[in-house]
């Protein structure tokens, strides 16, 4: 018994060395910084150990502006583009003509650049002095009228961002949702439907509970990355997000870094810090509702 | 309920573009009396799982009609038949214990059909307690053996009454000792119902042993229907006689005449009223007598001793096969010396068939 362990170790000793190097070894950095007040990555000095890195980011307006933000976007994209794509899936699934076509019409997002794709949502959304942008064409049609949805109000600029983020996320969860369906067997809904099962109660029933591994892997990967979610706002309103009001954490991090206010990686360690406590409660709490609600 | 087939075929479209249309139930026309257990027999890819399915309206047929009793149900969709369908893989529900599993058919109902959840729990109980598992009622498909989910499927599809319960290779997933009980608990369990009951399988033995009526199939084409015994005894063709039996019946090249089967150069059997020529002669294995005098003589490869029975296994040029496998009681002994074995053929135990395509049975009076 004992010979054999270490003959284990020494298999994953060249994964748990890389796994040291660079996942557990900058993560102990990241919460040292965390604490180190004035640290200055140049020199490696810095002035005194204490909480002053956590009051002062917890103070500053731009990080509660960008955790507000954040939330926001995990609240609302999380379970709308989950709830969408398992429709669009169920949809996808029970067609038979031009099935695959429609799988890569709903995958091309994915292949296609975050950048571009943000290109695509400034003609849709964008005013300039020329056009209000195609949306505002359409809105105006129902007499209402044009909002500006990138310089423009709060929860317009929030209504733009969300959109954008479920239009990125679903084709991933589109692809996983559809394999996941079609491994199903068939038999189940055979037998439901000589039982003379509904289809509501076959997708509540039978459908939901014999995905629900995937679906709450699908919801735990997509709160992940709703809170990590930074590039999506840049495509949409540019790198200077503190003045737009639209940045995320993960944006606040990085500002702290190498942003316009540069250099304070004391004060990015603690957000960093932060945020890494939010998504493991987060992730904490899913498994645990996961725990009584996924089958098998 | 009585079921009626009425030329019902069902035509798949040919996978891939030049494939010609697979026809896996042709022109179906049988009656199948009430109450009664029937086996739907044949090789795999015969369109017999096809033919449970059209029945169960899980498939429509291309043409023909389907009636229960006197009603038409070619139409109606599966839910509106009244069948129970048991599945092969049993399709019971993963997440669900076997008390939700079986009460699953019944909370569909809706209006006036609507039962109370006592009344629900009460029937599961009841279906449960007919197939026995009665004490297992909480537990989830997974912590139960292939046997006890069979039963629970059973007791789901029964659960509503049906009119007509189908089992579609309702044994294939058991192994062998759970396999024989089962089946005596598929007789069972029809024998306390009364309910319509058509099963499918692929085991000639599984089908003869419990079936009141046995159809045996071939690619598309019901072949003949039956007592399973009569079927046994008069196979309308070389196809149900090779089909059914173990061990499978023997089949030679044959010849008559003169009044004479001739296999090789012996004449095996004097008959009358068939015409001179060449046929394909079959004899159940239990249809040689060990006689020293015999008229057929075989070369003797070994004897195998089972008990009750002993089986010879020997060889002849005109066999189809390459052995021949005869079941002989016990009281005999053959002499394993010699390198040749003697028999005399009973009449009843050998079959001519025509060397056409349909291979159909060529009938004959004893001389």
């Amino acid at each position: 018994m004992e010979r054999s362990n270490n003959k284990a170790w020494i298999y994953l000793l060249p994964a748990l060395l890389f796994l040291v190097a660079f996942m557990v070894y900058p993560l102990v950095d990241v919460f040292i910084y965390s604490f180190e007040e004035g640290y200055n990555s140049a020199s490696q000095t810095y002035n005194g150990i204490g909480l002053y890195n956590y009051k002062y980011v917890l103070r500053d307006p731009y990080f509660l502006q960008a955790v507000k933000n954040t939330f926001i976007l995990v609240a609302v994209t999380v379970p709308i583009s989950t709830a969408l794509a398992l429709v669009i899936s169920v949809a996808l699934n029970s067609i038979e003509k031009l099935r695959n076509m429609f799988q890569t019409i709903y995958f091309l997002p994915y292949v296609t650049n975050t950048l571009a794709v943000g290109l695509v949502f400034m003609i849709l959304f964008k005013q300039t002095p020329y056009t209000d942008g195609f949306i505002n064409m359409i809105l105006s049609l129902f007499g209402i009228a044009p909002i500006d949805f990138i310089g423009g109000p709060y929860w317009a600029k929030m209504l733009v961002l969300s959109i954008y983020t479920i239009w990125v996320v679903l084709p991933f969860k589109i692809l996983i949702l559809t394999s996941a369906l079609a491994s199903v067997n068939k038999d189940y809904y055979n037998a439901a439907k000589v039982d003379g099962t509904s289809r509501w109660r076959t997708f509540t029933r039978i459908t939901v509970p014999m995905i629900s591994p995937t679906l709450f892997y699908l919801i735990i990967t997509g709160f992940i990355g709703a809170f990590k979610a930074y590039s999506d706002a840049v495509a949409l309103f540019g790198t200077d997000l503190n003045a737009a009001e639209m940045n995320t954490i993960v944006g606040y991090v990085y500002d702290m870094l190498y942003g316009n206010s540069g250099g304070y990686p004391s004060f990015a360690s603690s957000a960093a810090i932060i945020l890494f406590a939010i998504v493991l409660t987060i992730t904490c709490i899913n498994l645990i509702i996961s725990k009584k609600n996924v089958h098998y | 309920m009585k079921i009626v087939f009425e030329h019902l075929t069902k035509t798949f479209p040919g996978k891939g573009k030049k494939a010609s249309p697979v026809t896996a139930v042709n022109d179906f026309n049988f009656e199948i009396p009430d109450g009664k257990l029937i086996g739907l027999l044949g090789p795999s890819g015969c369109g017999k799982s096809t033919a449970l399915n059209l029945l169960c309206g899980l498939i429509k047929p291309t043409s023909g009609k389907i009636y229960f009793g006197d009603d038409d149900v070619t139409e109606i969709p599966p839910e509106n038949r009244g069948v129970g369908f048991v599945f092969q893989n049993y399709a019971l529900y993963p997440h669900m214990t076997v008390r939700q599993n079986i009460m699953f058919p019944l909370q569909n109902l809706k209006g006036k059909d609507k039962l109370t959840k006592e009344v629900m729990e009460e029937k599961a109980l009841e279906a449960a307690k007919l197939v026995q598992i009665d004490g297992l009622m909480d537990r989830k498909p997974a912590e139960m053996s292939g046997g006890q989910q069979q039963r629970v499927a059973i007791a789901r599809a029964l659960v509503k009454m049906p009119r007509v319960l189908l089992m579609d290779e309702p044994l294939s997933n058991l192994d062998a000792r759970l396999r024989l009980q089962t089946r005596e608990e598929i007789r069972r369990i029809q024998n306390e119902t009364k309910i319509t009951t058509i099963f499918v399988t692929h085991d000639q033995d599984e089908a003869m042993s419990i079936s009141d009526l046995i159809v045996v199939m071939k690619l598309g084409v019901i072949q003949q229907m039956g007592k399973p015994q009569e079927v046994y005894d008069d196979p309308h063709n070389l196809f149900v006689a090779t089909f059914l039996g173990t061990p499978p019946i023997n089949v030679f090249d044959a010849k008559v005449k003169n009044g004479q089967i001739f296999i090789g150069d012996e004449a095996v059997l004097d008959i009358k009223g068939v015409k001179d020529g060449e046929y394909t002669a079959a004899i159940r294995p239990e249809g040689f007598m060990l006689n020293e005098n015999g008229r057929f003589t075989c070369k003797l490869d070994r004897v195998e001793v089972m008990g009750r029975d002993i089986s010879v296994v020997s060889r002849h040029s005109a066999s189809k096969n390459d052995t021949i496998r005869s079941i002989i009681s016990s009281n005999n002994e053959v002499n394993e010396n010699t390198n040749h074995v003697k028999f005399d053929i009973r009449p009843n135990k050998i079959f001519l068939f025509a060397k056409s395509e349909a291979e159909e049975r060529v009938y004959f009076e004893e001389a």
